[in-house]
C-alpha cells in the first residue's frame, strides 16, 4: 500500500473504523470524493460487532439477518469496493486544528492533514473504577466487551460463574456470550423495578435459567486475587451471592479521550463532542458520527448516522452546506434529563441536518416535556420515560432565526 | 515444604527478605559495595506489596521530622536519585509543591511549616501569597489563601525506579528468587540457614525488609520485634488524562498531626490524582477501596479544582502504609545474630529508599567486611514509560499497539515478559508496562492480552475455553 504521505491530499479522514466511520466513509466515495481514508487502532476494521457473535445484525443495511462478525465483513468489504483506502493498525494519538492528525502505525508517528475529519471512535462501557465499586481488585471483573473479545477472538473464558451487573440489552447480550463459551452465571442484577431492556422480566428465569434480581445493587465484590463473592443489596437487606467474576454491563460511555485532549469542545451530558445539527463539532472541519455523539444505539442506527454524515461532508465539501452564521444553544438544567444531542442548531437552517434532538434520561417518570425558546413555551408532550430510551423533540418549527436558546425542562 | 532443598548452592554474604521498594535498592546498595547478595520475594512479582502503590512524589524532606534519621534518609536518598536517574533512564519531573491554606487558620500554620523546611535544609521554600499561587496554578479554586512553595519537590515512577535498582544488582550479580516466603531461619556458626518456601538458603546476614510483615518477620526468626505495624490504608482516585492540564505543581494540604493530608498531584504518565486517605486496619492485604471514601476523594478535588467536575474517573486504587506505633522508621540491629531490620518505612520509603540502603549498608559495613565495590558497574536502561520521554509507540518496529489508552506497545509487554523479573501477573505486568492501567481499564484490549499472557502468568488471565 502507498504510504499516507504520498499521493493526493486526503479530502476526509475517518477516525474509527466501525460501523458508523465505514458507512460515512462509503457514503463520501459513493458522492465522488477523491481521497477518504479510515483510521483503524485495531488489527481489523468493523468496530464493535466483530466481537458481537450473535445476531441479529444487518437489517437496515443489507435486508439480511447476521451475526455481529459477518457483519462487520460485509461493511468492510462494501467500503472496500467503493474505493474507501483502510488503515488498520493506525491509532489516532491526538487532534488538532487544521484539521491535523498524529497518527500511530507499526512505522513509527506521523502527522497527517485532510480537508475535513469525522471523528466516530464509539462507545464502550464504563469500567469498574469509574464506577468506584468498592471492595477488591481481583482478576474476573470486566465489561461485556472483554467478554465478548475474550469468547468470540480468542476462544477464552475469564471466570466460568460470574454475577452480572446490569439489565440493558447488552446485559443479555452477555448472557448470550456466556452460554456460548459454557459460563453459568449465578445471577443477574439491576437496580431498577424492571429491567431495563424490555424483556419480560417475568420469563426471565424460566428462559435462561439465571436468577433475576431486581432493586438490587451491587455493594462490594469480596475476594483476594480472584472474586469469591459480590455483596448486593436487594428489598430484603444485604447478602452475599458466591460467584468467581463480576461482569459490569452497559453503561455506555463514548471513547472520547481523544477529542478531551484534544481542541473540541466536550458535552458533559453525552460524554461526547458538543456538535450542531450536522455532527459538526465546535471545530466545523471535525464532524462526529455514531455512537460517539451519545450512548447507546444499535449499529444499524450508527450505521445510519454514518451514512447521513457522510453525504453532509460532500455536500460540505463541494460547498453547498452554509457554514454557520451563529448557532442556538440547547440547554437543560433537569436533572431526569441526562443527554441532548445535538447541542447546538447552527442557522441559517438549511436541509439534510439531523431532524430530531435526541434525548435520554436518568430514571423513569411521567409528566411532560416541555421545550422554551428563549423562555417562552414552545413545545410540549405528555411522556412516559424510562432510562436508556431514546426520546426524540422534532426540530421542525422550534428553530426560529431569532432564537437564541432552547431549554429542556421537565413538568411532573 | 522442600527443607532439604537448597535454593542456591552458595553462601550469600547477604540474604535480603522483601522485594518493595525498600529491598530493590538495598540489593543495589550491597551489590554495588561488592557483596554477594541474594533478594527473597513471597509474591509472584516484586512490587506487590507497600510499594504497590502510593503517590509517587519525590519528598524532599521539607515537612519530615527535624534531625531524624528518616530526614537524612529522604534527603540522601533524593540526592542519590538526583545522580543516578539520567543513566538509568528514570524519569524526574520537578514540578515543585505547594503547601496550600484554605482557611485562616490553616494560613496562620504556613510560616511554623516553613520555619520547619528551612531547619531541614530545604532553604528555598518560600511563602507565596494567593495573587502569585492563583498566577501559577490558575485552575485551583479562588478559596486559596497563600501557599509554601517547595520548588524541588517532584514526581517519579513509583515502579521503573525500584525496578531499576533491583535490575542493577541483578546485572552486576546479585540473585532473586521470587515466590519465596521465607518461613523461618536459624543463625549458627557465624551465619543464617533460612527456610523458605521454595528451599533452604545460607547467607551469613540478613536485612529484613519485609514491610508490612516485618514486625511478623523479626518474631519469628528473632523470637521478637520492638515494634508492631498496623497497616494505614491510602485510597487513590486517578483522573482523565485531560485533567492533567488542570495543575502543574503538586498541591499539598496543610498537615494534621496525623498524615499529610489529601494531596493533588500529577503522574509522570500524564494523569491527575487525588489522595491518599489515612485509615488504619488490621488486615495486611486487603487494599481494597470504597465507594464512598473514593467519592470523598473526588469532592475533596472538586473543591480544590473545580474544573475536576467535568473530569471522568480513569482509575482507583489504593495502598498499605506500613504504619506503626512510632512516627520513625524502626531501623535496628540485632549483632549478635548478622540481623539488620528496616521496618516501618510508612510514607516515604520511594524517596527515602536509596538513601536507607546507603544507611544499612554502613551499619553493616561498620567493622569492615573485605567487600570490594564492583569498579564500573552495568547500568541497566528502565522502560520508558513516562510520559515526558520518548514512547515506544513513538519509534519504528514496535509490533503493534496493544493497550490503547496507554499506548503500550507488543513489544513493550514482550520485554517485560522476559528475563529474571518477568511479570508473572496481570498486576505485575501493569507496573512494568502500564497495559490496562487507562481510561478502558482493559475493555478494548483484556483479549489480546490474555493470548500474549498466555503462559508467562502463575494464573493464566482467561484460560481456553476447554483448557480451564
Ligand atoms: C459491549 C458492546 C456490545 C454491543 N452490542 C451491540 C449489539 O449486540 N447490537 C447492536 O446493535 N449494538 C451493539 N452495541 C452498540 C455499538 O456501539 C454499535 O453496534 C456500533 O458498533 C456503533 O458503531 P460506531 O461506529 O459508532 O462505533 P464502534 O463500533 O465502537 O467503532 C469505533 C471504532 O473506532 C476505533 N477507534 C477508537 N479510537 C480510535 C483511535 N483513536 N484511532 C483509530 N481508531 C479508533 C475502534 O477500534 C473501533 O473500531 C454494543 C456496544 C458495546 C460496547
Ligand atoms: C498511600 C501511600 C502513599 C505513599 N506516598 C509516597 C510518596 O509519595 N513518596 C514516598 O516516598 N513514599 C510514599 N509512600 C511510602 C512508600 O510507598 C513506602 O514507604 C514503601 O513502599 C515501603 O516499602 P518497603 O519496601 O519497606 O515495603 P513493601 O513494599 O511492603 O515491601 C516488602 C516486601 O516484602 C515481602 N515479604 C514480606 N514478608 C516476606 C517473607 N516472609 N518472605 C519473603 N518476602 C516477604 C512482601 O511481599 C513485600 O513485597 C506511600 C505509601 C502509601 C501506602
Amino acid at each position: 500500500m502507498t504510504d499516507l504521505g504520498e499521493g493526493p491530499d486526503i479530502d476526509v479522514a475517518v477516525i474509527g473504523g466501525g460501523p458508523s466511520g465505514l458507512a460515512a466513509a462509503t457514503e463520501l466515495k459513493r458522492r465522488g470524493i477523491a481521497r477518504v481514508v479510515v483510521l483503524e487502532r485495531e488489527p481489523v476494521a468493523g468496530g464493535i460487532p466483530r466481537h458481537c457473535g450473535h445476531p441479529p445484525f444487518g437489517w437496515r443495511e443489507f435486508r439480511r439477518i447476521l451475526t455481529g462478525p459477518q457483519y462487520a465483513r460485509k461493511l468492510v468489504s462494501a467500503a472496500l469496493k467503493a474505493g474507501v483506502e483502510i488503515r488498520t493498525d493506525t491509532s489516532v494519538a491526538g487532534i488538532k486544528p487544521g484539521p491535523c492528525l498524529t497518527l500511530a502505525t507499526p512505522e513509527g508517528v506521523r502527522d497527517i492533514t485532510a480537508s475535513r475529519v469525522i471523528y466516530a471512535t464509539g462507545v464502550r462501557e464504563t469500567p469498574r473504577a469509574a464506577r468506584l465499586v468498592s471492595g477488591v481488585r481481583a482478576r474476573g471483573i470486566l465489561n461485556t466487551g472483554a467478554l465478548q473479545s475474550l469468547v468470540y477472538l480468542e476462544g477464552r473464558r475469564p471466570f466460568l460463574r460470574p454475577l452480572i451487573v446490569g439489565t440493558e440489552l447488552v446485559s443479555f447480550s452477555a448472557i448470550q456470550t456466556c452460554r456460548h463459551a459454557g459460563i453459568r452465571p449465578v445471577a443477574m442484577i439491576g437496580e431498577g423495578a424492571t429491567t431495563v431492556a424490555r424483556w419480560p422480566a417475568g420469563l426471565f428465569p424460566k428462559l435462561t435459567g439465571i436468577p433475576l434480581h431486581l432493586q438490587t445493587r451491587l455493594v462490594r465484590i469480596n475476594g483476594g486475587e480472584t472474586v469469591t463473592s459480590a455483596t448486593v443489596e436487594g428489598p430484603d437487606g444485604q447478602r452475599d451471592i458466591p460467584c468467581d467474576g463480576v461482569l459490569l454491563t452497559g453503561a455506555f460511555t463514548p471513547e472520547s479521550g481523544l477529542g478531551r485532549s484534544g481542541h473540541l469542545q466536550m458535552d458533559r451530558g453525552t460524554g461526547g463532542p458538543v456538535v450542531d445539527q450536522f455532527g459538526r463539532c465546535s471545530d466545523p472541519r471535525y464532524y462526529a458520527a455514531g455512537n460517539l455523539l451519545r450512548p447507546v444505539e444499535t449499529a444499524g442506527w450508527s450505521w445510519q448516522e454514518g451514512r447521513e454524515t457522510g453525504l453532509r461532508v460532500a455536500r460540505d465539501l463541494v460547498g453547498t452546506q452554509p457554514p454557520a452564521q451563529r448557532q442556538i444553544h440547547v440547554v437543560t438544567q433537569e436533572p431526569l434529563i441526562r443527554l441532548v444531542m445535538p447541542q447546538r442548531i447552527s442557522l441559517p437552517l438549511s436541509p439534510r441536518g439531523m431532524e430530531a434532538l435526541q434525548v435520554r434520561f436518568t430514571a423513569p417518570a411521567r409528566g411532560f416535556i416541555e421545550v422554551y425558546a428563549d423562555g417562552a413555551l414552545a413545545w410540549s408532550k405528555p411522556v412516559d420515560v424510562r432510562p436508556e430510551r431514546r426520546f426524540l423533540i422534532p426540530l421542525a418549527g422550534l428553530t426560529e432565526s431569532h432564537t437564541n436558546v432552547l431549554e429542556l425542562r421537565f413538568t411532573k | 515444604m522442600n527443607m532439604d532443598r537448597r535454593l542456591a548452592e552458595e553462601t550469600f554474604d547477604v540474604a535480603i527478605i522483601g522485594g518493595g521498594v525498600v529491598g530493590c535498592a538495598m540489593a543495589r546498595r550491597f551489590t554495588l559495595e561488592g557483596a554477594r547478595v541474594a533478594l527473597l520475594e513471597k509474591a509472584t512479582d516484586i512490587l506487590d506489596g507497600a510499594s504497590k502503590a502510593n503517590s509517587a512524589i519525590l519528598h524532599t524532606g521539607f515537612d519530615a521530622p527535624p534531625d531524624s534519621l528518616e530526614l537524612a534518609c529522604i534527603q540522601a536518598g533524593y540526592r542519590e536519585y538526583l545522580e543516578v536517574h539520567e543513566a538509568m533512564g528514570l524519569p524526574l519531573e520537578r514540578t515543585g509543591a505547594y503547601v496550600v491554606a484554605w482557611t485562616a487558620e490553616q494560613e496562620a500554620a504556613l510560616p511554623e511549616i516553613l520555619r520547619k523546611a528551612h531547619d531541614n535544609g530545604v532553604p528555598d521554600a518560600v511563602l507565596v501569597d494567593a495573587a502569585s499561587l492563583r498566577a501559577a496554578e490558575p485552575h485551583l479554586s479562588t478559596q486559596a489563601r497563600a501557599a509554601i512553595h517547595i520548588p524541588g519537590e517532584s514526581l517519579i515512577d513509583p515502579w521503573s525506579a525500584p525496578h531499576a535498582y533491583l535490575q542493577q544488582a541483578l546485572d552486576n550479580g546479585a540473585r532473586v528468587f521470587v515466590d519465596c516466603e521465607v518461613t523461618g531461619g536459624a543463625f549458627a556458626d557465624g551465619g543464617w540457614s533460612l527456610e523458605t518456601s521454595r528451599g533452604r538458603l545460607e547467607a551469613r546476614h540478613v536485612i529484613n525488609c519485609a514491610g508490612l510483615y516485618g514486625d511478623l518477620l523479626d518474631r519469628n526468626l528473632l523470637g521478637e520485634s520492638r515494634f508492631t505495624i498496623t497497616p494505614r490504608k491510602g485510597q487513590f482516585v486517578v483522573f482523565d488524562k485531560a485533567a492533567s492540564t488542570l495543575a502543574t505543581a503538586i498541591i499539598l494540604p496543610v498537615p494534621t498531626a496525623r498524615t499529610k493530608g489529601i494531596v493533588l498531584f500529577r503522574t509522570v504518565f500524564g494523569n491527575l490524582a487525588v489522595g491518599p486517605t489515612a485509615e488504619d486496619q488490621q488486615s495486611r492485604t486487603d487494599a481494597s477501596t470504597d465507594r464512598e471514601t473514593l467519592q470523598s476523594l473526588i469532592d475533596a478535588g472538586v473543591g480544590k479544582i473545580p474544573a475536576l467536575a467535568d473530569m471522568p474517573v480513569t482509575a482507583i486504587y489504593a495502598g498499605l502504609r506500613p504504619a506503626c506505633e512510632f512516627k520513625e522508621y524502626r531501623i535496628s540491629e540485632t549483632p549478635d545474630r548478622n540481623w539488620i531490620t528496616v521496618g516501618a518505612i510508612r510514607s516515604t520509603g520511594l524517596s527515602a529508599a536509596l538513601g536507607i540502603a546507603q544507611h544499612v549498608f554502613g551499619l553493616y559495613n561498620r567493622d569492615g567486611k573485605g567487600h570490594r565495590p564492583i569498579e564500573s558497574p552495568s547500568v541497566p536502561q528502565a522502560a520508558r514509560l513516562a510520559e515526558r520521554f520518548p514512547r515506544d509507540w513513538q519509534e519504528p518496529d514496535h509490533g503493534e499497539i496493544i493497550c490503547h489508552c496507554e499506548m503500550v506497545t507488543r513489544r513493550e509487554i514482550e520485554a517485560a515478559l522476559q528475563g529474571p523479573l518477568a511479570a508473572r501477573s496481570l498486576a505485575g505486568l501493569k507496573r512494568r508496562t502500564r497495559a490496562t492501567m487507562g481510561r478502558c481499564q482493559g475493555f478494548y484490549c483484556s483479549a489480546r492480552l490474555a493470548g500474549i499472557t498466555d503462559g508467562h502468568f502463575k494464573i493464566t488471565l482467561a484460560p481456553e475455553v476447554g483448557d480451564d
